[in-house]
């Protein structure tokens, strides 16, 4: 591509919400609807500056709730506007109901999440709680480990959204207080590079609304007789559909912007010195630097370990997982929310399901950290490598580990 | 890896002294991560913030447990926590205070002390005891790890403006020219 241009990378020191902002203002983000919840306050605070400021060239609506966020941002991308919001937490339970439409609707959109754990008890620090809870929507979720990574992710968030196969609307979630508020050395990309890779807005025509084309969007389907069965299966099939061929897109997004900025992050799974590793890590979020660090220091005592971090959460990379597992003899799942219904992490029903069709089956227990703001650190994923070891031994899959029990 | 564990009280700028300090270092080339700990914001309560420095790529986004230097920007906050807490052998305190080093019982594993009067100062300054950019001036001076004129260019980058600009950056300089280093001789082990 003749418009692709390498300067000097600027560093800036900013911390994850401050990313996911930039990454907005250089997407060109048409229209932004906002109300502020902890720890996705200061997101939101910092759009609304680079509005004042000149750097973003968008609507921003302030509105009163966040039922009416993303109903305003419907009608804006029903107009063909590029849009964007963030919430979290109760945020995200107040806008349920728009928000089960969006993908119904084929509406390209980014929302990040600034996971926070759910009510009850009263709690306002980060977990996976709330993105888990709204996993089986239909809304595509991607996870970053790193400030670095919200930003390019957010931006590469809106060439799957906006890919013609695809038109689902993507979540990008970022770890509420660790990545909120954690700060770190992030290269920005140029205006231009970014405009290399993002094309202007590609609109879903067929949901548009257009004066002269007058027309009803969602309209009443179901029931068991006329149109209505088969216009609703259309309806989900379609959906479907279009989550499977979001996979081939994340990674096309991946790969155009290590092409063009130069940055590369695993699209789907990582694999973190998985070549002859025996026993797994699996990992979601920020978690997975912790979990890398603990792999390096098990390995410098001759332990086989290595550690697969989920990018890709929905739709759940099955075929990779399986693949990037199928070697290992005992999986460590580690994640940062509960399924109330497994007594177990909802990544590792994931992780288990996928391993059905891997070549070889390798035993995999449960590990739930980090709730509610609790930090899971390098010793805590030491505990858990040393119990995956045993399980390879044993091959007794135990009950679930809460790591965080008695901190 | 360097390991900063910084501990105030909400209101004094510990948070931002973090970032400051960050993008201090990022500006001579290192890599910083820089985390909040999380507490209710409430002016007063003991807070924290941490704080990595490396010349590598820094992966671990958690809290501190073994921090390498202890930076206390409130002259009190020792009495509600225990800041030495989990402190590597051979490590640095930073303290504000008005009290000469022969007051204090100083924890066995520290070798180096910075002690800097920074609410005397803060006082003059800005007529309120905010000591957070003193206390990186005085960072500074007992480290060696972040120069002062990374530290101006931090300060002068941030959110400050004309008179506060003008009071944060001769914070920096008195913080640094006003700190008194100590070098602790090792002691015998008990």
């Amino acid at each position: 591509m003749s418009a692709v241009l390498k300067p000097k990378p600027k560093a800036i020191v900013c911390d994850g919400n401050e990313a996911a902002a930039w990454a907005v203002s250089l997407a060109r983000v048409d229209m932004v609807a906002v109300y502020p919840i902890t720890p996705q306050s200061s997101l939101v605070e910092y759009l609304a500056k680079f509005v004042a400021d000149g750097k973003l060239n968008a609507e921003i609506v302030d509105v009163e709730g966040e039922h009416s966020v993303l109903s305003v941002l419907h009608g804006g991308a029903l107009a063909g506007a590029r849009t964007y919001t963030g919430t979290c937490g109760p945020g995200l339970a107040f806008m349920f109901e728009p928000y089960l439409r969006t993908p119904g609707l084929r509406m390209p959109m980014v929302m990040s999440i600034v996971t926070r754990d759910t009510l009850t008890p009263q709690s306002v620090w980060g977990g996976h709680q709330d993105a888990m809870s709204v996993r089986e929507v239909g809304w595509i979720q991607l996870y970053c480990e790193t400030v670095q990574e919200v930003l390019d992710t957010t931006i590469m968030a809106y060439k799957v959204t906006e890919h013609r196969d695809v038109m689902l609307p993507v979540n990008v979630c970022h770890d509420g207080n660790y990545l909120s508020y954690g700060a770190a050395r992030v290269e920005l990309p140029s205006q231009e590079e970014v405009d290399a890779f993002l094309p202007p807005p590609s609109v879903n025509w067929h949901a548009a609304l257009d004066p002269s084309r007058p027309m009803a969007v969602d309209p009443l389907t179901g029931g068991s007789g006329g149109p209505g069965p088969a216009m609703f299966v259309r309806y989900r099939k379609g959906q479907c559909s279009g989550m499977q061929h979001a996979l081939a897109a994340i990674e096309a997004a991946h790969e155009d912007w290590a092409r063009i900025v130069g940055r590369r992050h695993a699209p789907l799974v990582e694999s973190y010195r998985m070549d002859d590793a025996e026993v797994a890590l699996v990992t979601l979020g920020s978690m997975t630097g912790a979990g890398k660090d603990a792999v390096d220091e098990a390995r410098s005592r001759g332990v086989r370990v290595g550690l697969v971090k989920v990018k890709t959460y929905r739709p759940f990379p099955v075929q990779a997982i399986a693949k990037a597992l199928s070697g290992v003899k005992a999986v460590g799942v580690v994640d940062r929310s509960v399924s109330f219904g497994w007594n177990s992490g909802p990544l590792y029903q994931d992780v288990i399901g996928a391993l059905q069709i891997a070549a070889r089956r390798p035993a995999a227990m449960s590990f739930i950290g980090g709730l509610a703001g609790a930090d899971i650190t390098t010793d805590h994923f030491g505990r858990v490598i040393e119990r995956v070891q045993a399980l390879t031994q044993d091959g007794q899959v135990g009950e679930t580990v809460w790591l965080n029990e008695r901190d | 890896m360097y390991e900063i564990r910084i501990h105030g009280r909400g209101g004094q700028g510990a948070v931002l002294a973090g970032s400051i300090l960050a993008a201090a270092m990022v500006n001579e080339g290192n890599y910083v991560v820089a985390v909040p700990s999380f507490g209710f914001e409430r002016r007063g309560a003991p807070v924290a913030s941490f704080l990595r420095m490396d010349t590598r790529e820094i992966r671990q986004m958690t809290n501190i447990y073994r921090p390498d230097c202890v930076l206390c920007i409130d002259p009190t906050v020792g009495r509600a926590v225990n800041v030495f807490d989990g402190i590597k052998d051979g490590g640095t305190w930073l303290q504000t205070t008005a009290k000469p080093l022969s007051e204090f019982q100083v924890h066995e594993k520290v070798a180096t002390v910075g002690l800097c009067d920074a609410v005397k100062i803060a006082l003059e300054i800005f007529k309120r005891p905010i000591t957070n950019t003193l206390m990186l001036g005085a960072f500074a001076r007992t480290t060696g790890l972040v120069s002062l004129d990374a530290l101006r260019a931090a300060v002068e980058e941030s959110d400050f403006r004309d008179a506060g600009l003008k009071q944060n950056l001769l914070a920096l300089e008195r913080g640094y020219n006003e700190t008194t280093v100590h070098r602790i001789e090792k002691r015998e082990a008990a």
